[in-house]
């Protein structure tokens, strides 16, 4: 891997003071741009990643030579039209593909963060990527886009920067992670930690891996994000490559070698300690909370124009939190759409080839470009 | 364009905030954005339909008007819409009750079940009438809670609310109803079109 050479970066000067006080400035931000930007910059989308994404949208990513992450969505003449707009999008802080992160180097003790990295927000995370603006010089965005914890990023960045974007677009997420999520999320971090190699955080430095951890962890997350029907038409009860049971430990069943290749995939291209930072940045969101139990005031001083997408299978951040979402929005008069797109694909149906879910997004975009 | 569609149009005052309650495949949302300058949402439960409306560039959330209206706060628009669906609703006076708490108004229109040709057929053949305006057999309609013109004047003296307008439409024709001529237009009025306030 060379990441340097493929990774674009911008080093943000301006101090950025954390939820947990810290103060970071000098931080690197690492990102990706699609498209052109126009001369009236008015046709940028920000597009927000989830949990394990990074900067690279579409096309080949560099690092790890395989499609980017919404190569679905995301391209020529695709959902988000790459032809038409100009699309931007950030490693997050406390990521590992080039922002600043748990594997960057601590210039004070001269040796690598670990643990010591700051605990990050998605709050920080927006804070840092508003940057972005500045530094293409764009007063406004034409949308704000993400799934997941992206979308939390969505809701974060309005509410913070509410006449920064036209349109603004949640998918698949929550305003406030639940006990479920959290619950989950815990599960991966102890996989992490409980890995002996993991040493408290300072594997990087005895050149080790926690890779046992960290698979476990992606294994457990990937249940989250398929639904049972789609498993169950997927896989069944199939076995893998053999024609018996073998009474024994090995991956008799074809769900197990699958859980397993991805949990084994997933450690070549992810930093355990990121896993862990992000993931608490989740857990802490709720932007409920923040705005003293008023999901409504988080939005109050927006104009944008909101389109809401979930899932019909999708369990982690099911339809009804999403609804709450748009709940909040025609509590206070807000131009709001919503759709429910019927998927078997559990919460990854924002991911994948899901014509319905791609089509609704293209029209959303493009009638709101041409109002 | 549909005669229903023309007479809500004209109901309807420039400028207004408008609620679209099961707004189909967002026809009549485009005739007034059109020609009245509203700023309109819409409700409708189909997906498909929410598709074309989303392809038509119109602000709709999928939802159903009976678990979904009360997102809405106390008149937060001038005009709530209700098309030819009153009748489809498991509890009609919930909703109504909803649709006068979220509107100002409500521009409501009903199928009329006292029509002629739908007395003379029950009346005739025995059987639950099916005709051009309501095609389902009774084991497969939308239609749980028919109501006649007359009944729907009726309702709003129980509901207690009021009939600012109401209209009788017959072969294309819209005909004010007044007290005196309801017996008549509850005969022949194939839709009744009403405008309502709490």
């Amino acid at each position: 891997m060379n990441i340097k050479e493929n990774i674009k970066t911008l080093i943000i000067k301006k101090p950025l003071k954390l939820d947990c006080g810290q103060i970071i400035k000098n931080f690197p931000l690492a990102y990706e741009t699609y498209g052109s930007l126009n001369k009236n910059k008015d046709n940028a989308i920000l597009v927000f990643h989830a949990l394990t994404g990074d900067q690279f949208v579409t096309g080949i990513n560099p690092i790890t030579n395989k499609d980017g992450w919404w190569t679905y969505a995301v391209g020529p003449n695709k959902s988000i039209d790459t032809n038409k707009y100009f699309v931007i999008c950030a490693n997050v802080i406390g990521g590992c593909m080039g922002s600043f992160g748990p594997n960057h180097e601590n210039p004070k003790t001269k040796k690598i963060y670990g643990t010591d990295f700051p605990v990050i927000t998605i709050n920080d995370m927006v804070n840092a990527q508003v940057n972005l603006l500045d530094h293409f010089g764009i007063e406004k965005l034409f949308s704000i886009v993400g799934g997941s914890m992206g979308g939390m990023q969505v809701l974060q960045f309005v509410s913070n920067y509410p006449d920064k974007t036209k349109t603004v677009v949640p998918i698949a997420c929550t305003s406030s992670h639940s006990a479920q999520n959290i619950a989950f999320n815990e599960l991966g971090r102890q996989a992490i930690t409980a890995d002996q190699n993991w040493s408290d955080g300072k594997y990087t430095s005895q050149n080790i891996v926690p890779d046992k951890g960290l698979a476990v962890a992606r294994m457990a997350a990937h249940i989250t994000y398929l639904s049972k029907k789609g498993l169950q038409e997927k896989f069944g009860r199939k076995l893998q490559e053999r024609d018996d049971l073998k009474f024994g430990f090995d991956a008799d069943f074809q769900i197990e070698s699958y859980l397993r290749y991805q949990g084994s995939v997933f450690v070549d291209r992810f930093d355990a300690n990121s896993y862990l930072y992000i993931t608490r940045a989740m857990d802490y969101f709720d932007l409920v909370k923040q705005f003293n139990g008023n999901l409504s005031n988080a939005f109050k001083n927006t104009k944008a124009k909101f389109f809401v997408i979930s899932f019909t299978s999708d369990w982690l951040y099911p339809t009804q939190e999403n609804k709450d979402i748009v709940i909040a929005l025609n509590a206070i008069g807000a131009d709001v759409g919503f759709v429910e797109i019927k998927s078997d694909k559990g919460h990854d149906s924002f991911l994948l080839d899901v014509p319905d879910f791609l089509k609704a997004l293209k029209n959303f975009l493009d009638k709101s470009y041409s109002e | 364009m549909k005669s229903e569609y023309k007479i809500i149009k004209d109901i309807i005052k420039e400028n207004t905030r408008v609620l679209d309650v099961g707004c189909d495949d967002g026809t009549l949302m485009e005739l007034l954005k059109k020609n009245k300058n509203v700023d309109i949402r819409g409700i409708e439960i189909s997906k498909e339909k929410v598709q074309i409306c989303i392809a038509k560039g119109l602000t709709v959330l999928e939802g159903n008007a009976e678990l979904d209206l009360k997102q809405f706060p106390n008149h937060s628009f001038d005009y709530v819409v209700l098309g030819q669906t009153l009748q489809a609703f498991i509890n009609p006076e919930i909703v109504i009750k909803e649709l006068l708490r979220v509107g100002k108004k409500a521009v409501i229109t009903i199928p009329n079940f006292g029509h002629w040709k739908v007395r003379l057929n029950l009346l005739t053949k025995g059987t639950m009438p099916v005709t051009k305006n309501l095609p389902n057999n009774w084991y497969n309609t939308p239609n749980i809670h028919m109501c006649t013109i007359k009944d729907f004047v009726k309702f709003s003296e129980i509901m207690d609310f009021k009939i600012y307008k109401s209209l009788a439409l017959m072969n294309k024709n819209v005909t004010n109803i007044n007290n005196h001529n309801l017996f008549f237009k509850n005969l022949f009025a194939e839709l009744g079109i009403f405008l309502i306030e709490r």
